[in-house]
Protein backbone atom coordinates (compact mmCIF):
# COMPACT_ATOMS: atom_id res chain seq x y z
CA UNK A 1 0.00 0.00 0.00
CA UNK A 2 1.24 3.43 -0.92
CA UNK A 3 0.24 6.48 1.08
CA UNK A 4 -1.45 9.45 -0.60
CA UNK A 5 1.13 12.06 -1.64
CA UNK A 6 2.69 14.26 1.01
CA UNK A 7 5.85 16.24 1.31
CA UNK A 8 8.59 15.26 3.71
CA UNK A 9 10.61 17.75 5.72
CA UNK A 10 13.58 16.53 7.72
CA UNK A 11 14.02 19.07 10.50
CA UNK A 12 17.56 19.54 11.71
CA UNK A 13 16.60 21.50 14.83
CA UNK A 14 13.60 21.92 17.09
CA UNK A 15 13.30 25.53 15.92
CA UNK A 16 13.13 24.43 12.30
CA UNK A 17 10.51 21.80 13.13
CA UNK A 18 8.37 24.38 14.94
CA UNK A 19 8.67 26.80 12.02
CA UNK A 20 7.50 24.07 9.64
CA UNK A 21 4.54 23.23 11.88
CA UNK A 22 3.64 26.91 12.08
CA UNK A 23 3.80 27.16 8.27
CA UNK A 24 1.71 24.09 7.46
CA UNK A 25 -0.66 24.12 10.44
CA UNK A 26 -3.28 21.39 10.47
CA UNK A 27 -1.93 19.93 7.23
CA UNK A 28 1.30 18.86 8.96
CA UNK A 29 2.01 15.82 11.09
CA UNK A 30 5.06 15.17 13.24
CA UNK A 31 6.97 12.06 12.18
CA UNK A 32 9.22 10.44 14.78
CA UNK A 33 9.35 6.62 14.64
CA UNK A 34 6.46 6.46 12.20
CA UNK A 35 5.20 3.13 13.50
CA UNK A 36 1.66 4.44 13.99
CA UNK A 37 1.66 7.34 11.53
CA UNK A 38 2.92 5.47 8.46
CA UNK A 39 0.37 2.61 8.79
CA UNK A 40 -2.40 5.21 9.16
CA UNK A 41 -1.25 7.00 6.00
CA UNK A 42 -0.85 3.72 4.12
CA UNK A 43 -4.28 2.46 5.15
CA UNK A 44 -5.63 5.95 4.34
CA UNK A 45 -7.26 6.18 7.74
CA UNK A 46 -5.83 9.67 7.87
CA UNK A 47 -3.90 12.00 5.65
CA UNK A 48 -1.33 14.77 5.93
CA UNK A 49 0.07 17.12 3.33
CA UNK A 50 3.37 17.49 5.15
CA UNK A 51 5.41 15.27 7.44
CA UNK A 52 7.89 17.02 9.70
CA UNK A 53 10.53 14.45 10.63
CA UNK A 54 11.94 15.17 14.09
CA UNK A 55 14.00 11.97 14.30
CA UNK A 56 17.14 13.66 12.96
CA UNK A 57 17.11 16.41 15.57
CA UNK A 58 20.05 15.93 17.92
CA UNK A 59 19.32 15.87 21.64
CA UNK A 60 15.73 14.62 21.63
CA UNK A 61 16.61 11.08 22.71
CA UNK A 62 17.88 10.58 26.24
CA UNK A 63 16.98 8.85 29.48
CA UNK A 64 18.31 10.56 32.59
CA UNK A 65 17.44 11.18 36.21
CA UNK A 66 17.49 14.86 36.96
CA UNK A 67 15.85 17.11 39.55
CA UNK A 68 13.56 14.46 41.03
CA UNK A 69 12.41 13.17 37.65
CA UNK A 70 13.26 10.49 35.16
CA UNK A 71 13.45 12.59 32.01
CA UNK A 72 12.83 10.80 28.74
CA UNK A 73 13.47 12.63 25.48
CA UNK A 74 10.38 12.29 23.33
CA UNK A 75 12.27 10.75 20.40
CA UNK A 76 13.75 7.99 22.58
CA UNK A 77 13.11 4.64 20.92
CA UNK A 78 11.26 1.99 22.87
CA UNK A 79 14.25 -0.32 22.35
CA UNK A 80 16.45 2.18 24.20
CA UNK A 81 14.04 2.27 27.12
CA UNK A 82 14.10 -1.53 27.14
CA UNK A 83 17.89 -1.57 27.40
CA UNK A 84 18.13 1.17 30.03
CA UNK A 85 19.65 0.06 33.35
CA UNK A 86 18.02 2.86 35.34
CA UNK A 87 14.60 1.95 33.95
CA UNK A 88 15.07 -1.75 34.71
CA UNK A 89 16.27 -1.11 38.26
CA UNK A 90 14.10 1.78 39.40
CA UNK A 91 11.07 1.94 37.11
CA UNK A 92 9.92 -1.67 36.68
CA UNK A 93 6.48 -0.50 35.54
CA UNK A 94 8.12 1.21 32.55
CA UNK A 95 10.14 -1.91 31.84
CA UNK A 96 6.92 -3.99 31.92
CA UNK A 97 5.28 -1.54 29.54
CA UNK A 98 7.91 -1.15 26.88
CA UNK A 99 8.40 -4.93 26.68
CA UNK A 100 4.79 -5.45 25.52
CA UNK A 101 4.56 -2.62 22.99
CA UNK A 102 4.11 -4.10 19.53
CA UNK A 103 7.13 -6.32 18.77
CA UNK A 104 10.93 -5.95 18.94
CA UNK A 105 11.23 -4.76 15.33
CA UNK A 106 8.63 -2.04 15.82
CA UNK A 107 10.29 -1.05 19.11
CA UNK A 108 13.51 -0.33 17.22
CA UNK A 109 11.70 2.56 15.50
CA UNK A 110 8.77 3.49 17.75
CA UNK A 111 9.29 6.36 20.17
CA UNK A 112 8.03 6.95 23.70
CA UNK A 113 6.83 10.44 22.78
CA UNK A 114 4.93 9.14 19.79
CA UNK A 115 3.22 6.50 21.89
CA UNK A 116 1.76 9.33 24.00
CA UNK A 117 1.27 12.10 21.42
CA UNK A 118 -0.67 9.78 19.11
CA UNK A 119 -3.50 9.81 21.68
CA UNK A 120 -4.47 6.22 20.95
CA UNK A 121 -6.29 4.64 23.92
CA UNK A 122 -4.85 1.31 22.75
CA UNK A 123 -1.28 2.45 23.28
CA UNK A 124 0.46 1.22 26.41
CA UNK A 125 2.50 4.13 27.78
CA UNK A 126 -0.51 6.36 28.51
CA UNK A 127 -1.90 4.11 31.28
CA UNK A 128 1.56 3.73 32.78
CA UNK A 129 2.23 7.47 32.69
CA UNK A 130 -1.17 8.11 34.32
CA UNK A 131 -0.27 5.65 37.09
CA UNK A 132 3.11 7.33 37.53
CA UNK A 133 1.65 10.85 37.58
CA UNK A 134 4.00 11.93 34.80
CA UNK A 135 4.16 15.28 33.03
CA UNK A 136 4.90 16.00 29.40
CA UNK A 137 6.75 18.99 28.04
CA UNK A 138 5.26 20.63 24.97
CA UNK A 139 7.51 22.95 22.96
CA UNK A 140 5.87 25.61 20.84
CA UNK A 141 6.69 28.92 19.19
CA UNK A 142 6.48 30.69 22.56
CA UNK A 143 8.65 28.21 24.43
CA UNK A 144 7.90 25.26 26.66
CA UNK A 145 4.93 24.38 28.80
CA UNK A 146 4.39 21.44 31.08
CA UNK A 147 1.18 19.45 30.87
CA UNK A 148 0.19 17.02 33.65
CA UNK A 149 -0.56 13.67 32.03
CA UNK A 150 -4.08 13.58 33.48
CA UNK A 151 -4.86 16.69 31.41
CA UNK A 152 -3.16 15.43 28.26
CA UNK A 153 -5.59 12.95 26.71
CA UNK A 154 -8.62 14.91 25.56
CA UNK A 155 -10.38 12.47 23.23
CA UNK A 156 -9.95 9.62 20.79
CA UNK A 157 -6.61 10.32 19.07
CA UNK A 158 -6.75 13.83 20.55
CA UNK A 159 -4.38 15.44 23.03
CA UNK A 160 -3.80 18.81 24.66
CA UNK A 161 -0.99 19.51 22.17
CA UNK A 162 -1.70 22.43 19.84
CA UNK A 163 -1.01 21.86 16.11
CA UNK A 164 2.10 24.06 16.41
CA UNK A 165 3.50 22.21 19.43
CA UNK A 166 5.80 19.21 19.69
CA UNK A 167 6.00 16.88 22.66
CA UNK A 168 9.70 17.02 23.57
CA UNK A 169 10.09 15.40 26.98
CA UNK A 170 8.34 13.10 29.42
CA UNK A 171 8.98 13.62 33.13
CA UNK A 172 8.31 10.76 35.48
CA UNK A 173 8.58 11.66 39.17
CA UNK A 174 11.29 9.53 40.78
CA UNK A 175 9.37 7.24 43.13
CA UNK A 176 10.13 7.63 46.84
CA UNK A 177 11.21 4.68 49.01
CA UNK A 178 8.66 1.86 49.41
CA UNK A 179 7.29 2.39 45.90
CA UNK A 180 6.51 -0.20 43.27
CA UNK A 181 4.64 -0.44 40.02
CA UNK A 182 3.54 -2.93 37.40
CA UNK A 183 1.86 -3.00 34.01
CA UNK A 184 -0.12 -6.01 32.91
CA UNK A 185 -1.52 -6.32 29.41
CA UNK A 186 -3.86 -8.94 28.02
CA UNK A 187 -3.18 -9.41 24.32
CA UNK A 188 -4.29 -12.00 21.80
CA UNK A 189 -0.82 -12.33 20.35
CA UNK A 190 2.52 -10.54 20.38
CA UNK A 191 2.19 -7.20 18.68
CA UNK A 192 -1.54 -6.79 19.21
CA UNK A 193 -3.14 -3.85 20.95
CA UNK A 194 -4.41 -4.66 24.42
CA UNK A 195 -7.72 -6.41 24.85
CA UNK A 196 -7.35 -4.66 28.21
CA UNK A 197 -4.40 -3.40 30.21
CA UNK A 198 -3.82 -2.06 33.71
CA UNK A 199 -0.97 -0.02 35.19
CA UNK A 200 -0.55 0.41 38.93
CA UNK A 201 2.00 2.42 40.88
CA UNK A 202 1.91 2.54 44.70
CA UNK A 203 3.91 4.20 47.43
CA UNK A 204 3.56 2.82 50.96
CA UNK A 205 4.15 4.54 54.30
CA UNK A 206 6.64 3.15 56.83
CA UNK A 207 3.75 1.42 58.57
CA UNK A 208 2.56 -0.14 55.31
CA UNK A 209 -0.47 1.94 54.34
CA UNK A 210 -0.92 3.29 50.83
CA UNK A 211 0.32 6.87 50.61
CA UNK A 212 -0.25 7.19 46.91
CA UNK A 213 -1.80 4.90 44.34
CA UNK A 214 -1.90 5.56 40.62
CA UNK A 215 -4.00 3.36 38.33
CA UNK A 216 -4.27 3.66 34.55
CA UNK A 217 -6.25 1.56 32.09
CA UNK A 218 -5.44 0.74 28.45
CA UNK A 219 -7.98 0.32 25.63
CA UNK A 220 -10.95 0.39 27.94
CA UNK A 221 -12.56 3.60 26.67
CA UNK A 222 -12.16 6.36 24.07
CA UNK A 223 -9.16 7.74 25.97
CA UNK A 224 -6.63 6.24 28.36
CA UNK A 225 -8.40 6.14 31.74
CA UNK A 226 -7.20 7.04 35.20
CA UNK A 227 -9.17 5.06 37.79
CA UNK A 228 -9.49 7.98 40.18
CA UNK A 229 -12.08 6.43 42.55
CA UNK A 230 -9.96 3.31 42.96
CA UNK A 231 -6.90 5.46 43.69
CA UNK A 232 -8.80 7.46 46.33
CA UNK A 233 -10.20 4.32 47.93
CA UNK A 234 -6.75 2.83 48.47
CA UNK A 235 -5.24 5.90 50.07
CA UNK A 236 -4.53 5.32 53.77
CA UNK A 237 -5.46 1.63 53.61
CA UNK A 238 -3.31 -1.45 54.03
CA UNK A 239 -3.07 -2.92 50.51
CA UNK A 240 -4.33 -6.37 51.52
CA UNK A 241 -6.34 -8.71 49.30
CA UNK A 242 -9.67 -7.22 50.38
CA UNK A 243 -8.61 -3.63 49.66
CA UNK A 244 -7.07 -4.58 46.32
CA UNK A 245 -10.17 -6.49 45.36
CA UNK A 246 -12.40 -3.49 46.15
CA UNK A 247 -10.09 -1.08 44.32
CA UNK A 248 -10.13 -3.38 41.28
CA UNK A 249 -13.93 -3.30 41.26
CA UNK A 250 -13.86 0.50 41.33
CA UNK A 251 -11.35 0.55 38.47
CA UNK A 252 -13.63 -1.70 36.41
CA UNK A 253 -16.46 0.79 36.99
CA UNK A 254 -14.29 3.53 35.46
CA UNK A 255 -13.88 1.48 32.28
CA UNK A 256 -16.12 2.30 29.32
CA UNK A 257 -15.07 -0.29 26.75
CA UNK A 258 -16.74 -0.98 23.43
CA UNK A 259 -17.23 -4.41 21.90
CA UNK A 260 -14.94 -5.43 19.07
CA UNK A 261 -13.09 -8.49 17.82
CA UNK A 262 -11.08 -8.51 21.04
CA UNK A 263 -14.13 -9.06 23.19
CA UNK A 264 -17.53 -8.02 24.49
CA UNK A 265 -18.15 -5.10 26.80
CA UNK A 266 -18.78 -7.23 29.90
CA UNK A 267 -15.70 -9.36 29.24
CA UNK A 268 -13.47 -6.31 28.88
CA UNK A 269 -14.83 -4.72 32.05
CA UNK A 270 -14.21 -7.97 33.92
CA UNK A 271 -10.66 -8.01 32.52
CA UNK A 272 -10.22 -4.44 33.78
CA UNK A 273 -11.02 -5.74 37.26
CA UNK A 274 -8.79 -8.82 37.04
CA UNK A 275 -5.82 -6.99 35.52
CA UNK A 276 -6.06 -4.07 37.96
CA UNK A 277 -6.01 -6.52 40.88
CA UNK A 278 -2.98 -8.33 39.44
CA UNK A 279 -1.12 -5.10 38.69
CA UNK A 280 -1.82 -3.75 42.19
CA UNK A 281 -0.68 -6.98 43.82
CA UNK A 282 2.58 -7.01 41.89
CA UNK A 283 3.09 -3.29 42.52
CA UNK A 284 2.73 -3.84 46.28
CA UNK A 285 5.08 -6.84 46.16
CA UNK A 286 7.65 -4.71 44.40
CA UNK A 287 7.14 -1.84 46.85
CA UNK A 288 7.84 -4.19 49.74
CA UNK A 289 10.79 -5.90 48.07
CA UNK A 290 8.95 -9.19 47.62
CA UNK A 291 9.12 -9.21 43.85
CA UNK B 1 5.13 17.08 -4.64
CA UNK B 2 8.83 17.50 -4.37
CA UNK B 3 11.17 14.61 -4.87
CA UNK B 4 14.21 14.06 -2.73
CA UNK B 5 17.64 13.06 -3.88
CA UNK B 6 18.86 10.44 -1.43
CA UNK B 7 22.02 8.46 -0.91
CA UNK B 8 21.66 5.06 0.75
CA UNK B 9 24.33 2.43 1.26
CA UNK B 10 22.85 -1.00 0.68
CA UNK B 11 24.96 -4.08 1.40
CA UNK B 12 28.06 -1.93 1.22
CA UNK B 13 27.26 -0.27 -2.11
CA UNK B 14 26.26 3.37 -2.20
CA UNK B 15 23.17 4.14 -4.28
CA UNK B 16 21.68 7.48 -5.17
CA UNK B 17 18.03 7.83 -6.12
CA UNK B 18 15.42 10.50 -6.64
CA UNK B 19 12.43 9.45 -4.62
CA UNK B 20 8.95 10.70 -3.88
CA UNK B 21 8.38 11.47 -0.20
CA UNK B 22 5.88 8.67 0.10
CA UNK B 23 8.09 5.92 -1.36
CA UNK B 24 8.56 3.17 1.20
CA UNK B 25 11.99 1.72 1.87
CA UNK B 26 10.82 -1.74 0.79
CA UNK B 27 9.79 -0.35 -2.61
CA UNK B 28 13.11 1.43 -3.03
CA UNK B 29 14.86 -1.88 -2.41
CA UNK B 30 12.62 -4.07 -4.54
CA UNK B 31 11.51 -1.81 -7.38
CA UNK B 32 14.35 0.66 -7.84
CA UNK B 33 17.37 -1.38 -6.73
CA UNK B 34 15.94 -4.72 -7.90
CA UNK B 35 16.77 -6.36 -4.58
CA UNK B 36 13.72 -8.60 -4.44
CA UNK B 37 14.96 -10.82 -1.63
CA UNK B 38 13.15 -8.53 0.81
CA UNK B 39 9.52 -9.64 0.73
CA UNK B 40 6.29 -7.77 1.24
CA UNK B 41 3.90 -9.82 3.33
CA UNK B 42 1.15 -8.11 5.28
CA UNK B 43 2.23 -4.56 4.37
CA UNK B 44 0.75 -3.46 7.73
CA UNK B 45 3.72 -3.70 10.14
CA UNK B 46 2.71 -7.11 11.48
CA UNK B 47 4.49 -9.94 9.70
CA UNK B 48 8.15 -8.93 9.46
CA UNK B 49 8.71 -10.45 5.99
CA UNK B 50 10.14 -7.08 4.91
CA UNK B 51 12.68 -6.90 7.75
CA UNK B 52 15.99 -5.27 6.82
CA UNK B 53 18.77 -3.90 8.95
CA UNK B 54 18.91 -0.12 9.15
CA UNK B 55 22.01 1.25 10.86
CA UNK B 56 22.43 -2.02 12.75
CA UNK B 57 18.83 -2.44 13.89
CA UNK B 58 16.27 -4.75 12.29
CA UNK B 59 13.21 -2.79 11.13
CA UNK B 60 10.12 -3.40 9.04
CA UNK B 61 10.93 -1.75 5.73
CA UNK B 62 7.24 -1.41 4.80
CA UNK B 63 6.99 1.07 7.67
CA UNK B 64 10.01 3.23 6.93
CA UNK B 65 10.10 5.88 4.21
CA UNK B 66 12.92 5.55 1.71
CA UNK B 67 13.81 9.17 2.39
CA UNK B 68 14.24 8.31 6.07
CA UNK B 69 17.09 6.00 5.05
CA UNK B 70 18.96 8.91 3.43
CA UNK B 71 22.59 8.81 4.52
CA UNK B 72 22.13 5.49 6.31
CA UNK B 73 23.31 1.92 5.99
CA UNK B 74 20.88 -0.79 4.93
CA UNK B 75 21.56 -4.51 4.87
CA UNK B 76 19.22 -6.91 3.10
CA UNK B 77 19.20 -10.68 2.75
CA UNK B 78 21.32 -10.28 -0.41
CA UNK B 79 24.10 -9.00 1.83
CA UNK B 80 24.44 -12.22 3.83
CA UNK B 81 26.29 -14.34 1.27
CA UNK B 82 29.92 -13.36 0.79
CA UNK B 83 31.98 -14.47 -2.23
CA UNK B 84 29.68 -17.37 -2.97
CA UNK B 85 29.78 -18.72 0.58
CA UNK B 86 26.56 -18.89 2.53
CA UNK B 87 26.45 -17.01 5.79
CA UNK B 88 26.16 -19.35 8.82
CA UNK B 89 22.59 -18.11 9.28
CA UNK B 90 21.70 -19.16 5.72
CA UNK B 91 23.49 -22.46 6.29
CA UNK B 92 21.52 -22.92 9.52
CA UNK B 93 18.18 -22.42 7.78
CA UNK B 94 19.10 -25.01 5.12
CA UNK B 95 20.63 -27.55 7.51
CA UNK B 96 17.88 -27.35 10.12
CA UNK B 97 14.94 -27.05 7.70
CA UNK B 98 14.18 -23.56 8.97
CA UNK B 99 11.70 -22.97 6.16
CA UNK B 100 8.93 -24.61 4.23
CA UNK B 101 7.52 -22.04 1.81
CA UNK B 102 10.35 -19.60 2.46
CA UNK B 103 8.33 -16.43 2.38
CA UNK B 104 9.20 -15.30 5.90
CA UNK B 105 12.80 -16.49 5.62
CA UNK B 106 14.57 -13.29 4.50
CA UNK B 107 12.97 -11.38 7.38
CA UNK B 108 13.68 -14.18 9.84
CA UNK B 109 17.32 -14.25 8.79
CA UNK B 110 17.79 -10.49 9.06
CA UNK B 111 16.26 -10.40 12.52
CA UNK B 112 18.47 -13.35 13.52
CA UNK B 113 21.53 -11.62 12.08
CA UNK B 114 20.90 -8.55 14.24
CA UNK B 115 20.20 -10.72 17.29
CA UNK B 116 23.49 -12.62 16.95
CA UNK B 117 25.42 -9.40 16.36
CA UNK B 118 24.15 -8.13 19.71
CA UNK B 119 23.98 -11.42 21.56
CA UNK B 120 26.20 -14.16 20.02
CA UNK B 121 24.95 -16.90 22.38
CA UNK B 122 21.23 -16.30 22.85
CA UNK B 123 19.06 -18.64 24.89
CA UNK B 124 16.08 -20.28 23.22
CA UNK B 125 13.81 -17.76 24.96
CA UNK B 126 15.91 -14.84 23.70
CA UNK B 127 15.68 -16.20 20.15
CA UNK B 128 11.93 -16.63 20.43
CA UNK B 129 11.53 -13.10 21.80
CA UNK B 130 13.75 -11.62 19.08
CA UNK B 131 11.72 -13.21 16.26
CA UNK B 132 8.35 -12.46 17.86
CA UNK B 133 7.75 -9.75 15.26
CA UNK B 134 8.38 -12.18 12.39
CA UNK B 135 5.49 -14.46 11.51
CA UNK B 136 5.87 -17.90 9.95
CA UNK B 137 2.58 -19.38 8.75
CA UNK B 138 4.06 -22.81 8.00
CA UNK B 139 4.44 -23.10 11.79
CA UNK B 140 8.12 -23.68 11.49
CA UNK B 141 9.21 -21.87 14.63
CA UNK B 142 10.82 -24.95 16.19
CA UNK B 143 13.11 -25.40 13.22
CA UNK B 144 13.67 -21.66 12.86
CA UNK B 145 14.93 -21.56 16.44
CA UNK B 146 17.20 -24.53 15.68
CA UNK B 147 18.50 -22.71 12.60
CA UNK B 148 19.46 -19.69 14.66
CA UNK B 149 21.10 -21.95 17.25
CA UNK B 150 23.06 -23.63 14.43
CA UNK B 151 24.33 -20.23 13.31
CA UNK B 152 25.18 -19.21 16.88
CA UNK B 153 27.18 -22.43 17.34
CA UNK B 154 29.10 -21.64 14.15
CA UNK B 155 29.94 -18.21 15.52
CA UNK B 156 27.78 -16.18 13.14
Amino acid sequence: MIPAPFDYHPASSLGEALTLLERYGDDAKVLAGGQSLLPILKLRLGRAGHLVDISRIAGLDYIKEDGGFLKIGAATREAELERSDVVRKKYPILDDTTAVIADPLVRNRATVGGNLAHGDPGNDHPATMLALGAQVVASGPKGERTIPIDKFFTGLFATALAPNEILTEIRVPTPPARSGGAYIKLERKVGDYATAGAAAQVTLSASGEVERAGIGLTNLGPTPIEAVEAEKYLKGKKPDDAAISEAAKLAAKAATPTADRRGAVDYKREMARVLTARALKLAVQRATGRA
Amino acid sequence: MATHSIKVTVNGTEHTADVESRLLLVHLLRDKLQLTGTHIGCDTTHCGACTVILDGEPVKSCTVLAVQADGRQVMTVEGLEQNGALHPIQEGFTQEHGLQCGFCTPGMMMTSYALLARNPKPSELEIREAISGNLCRCTGYVNIVKSVQYAAAKGA
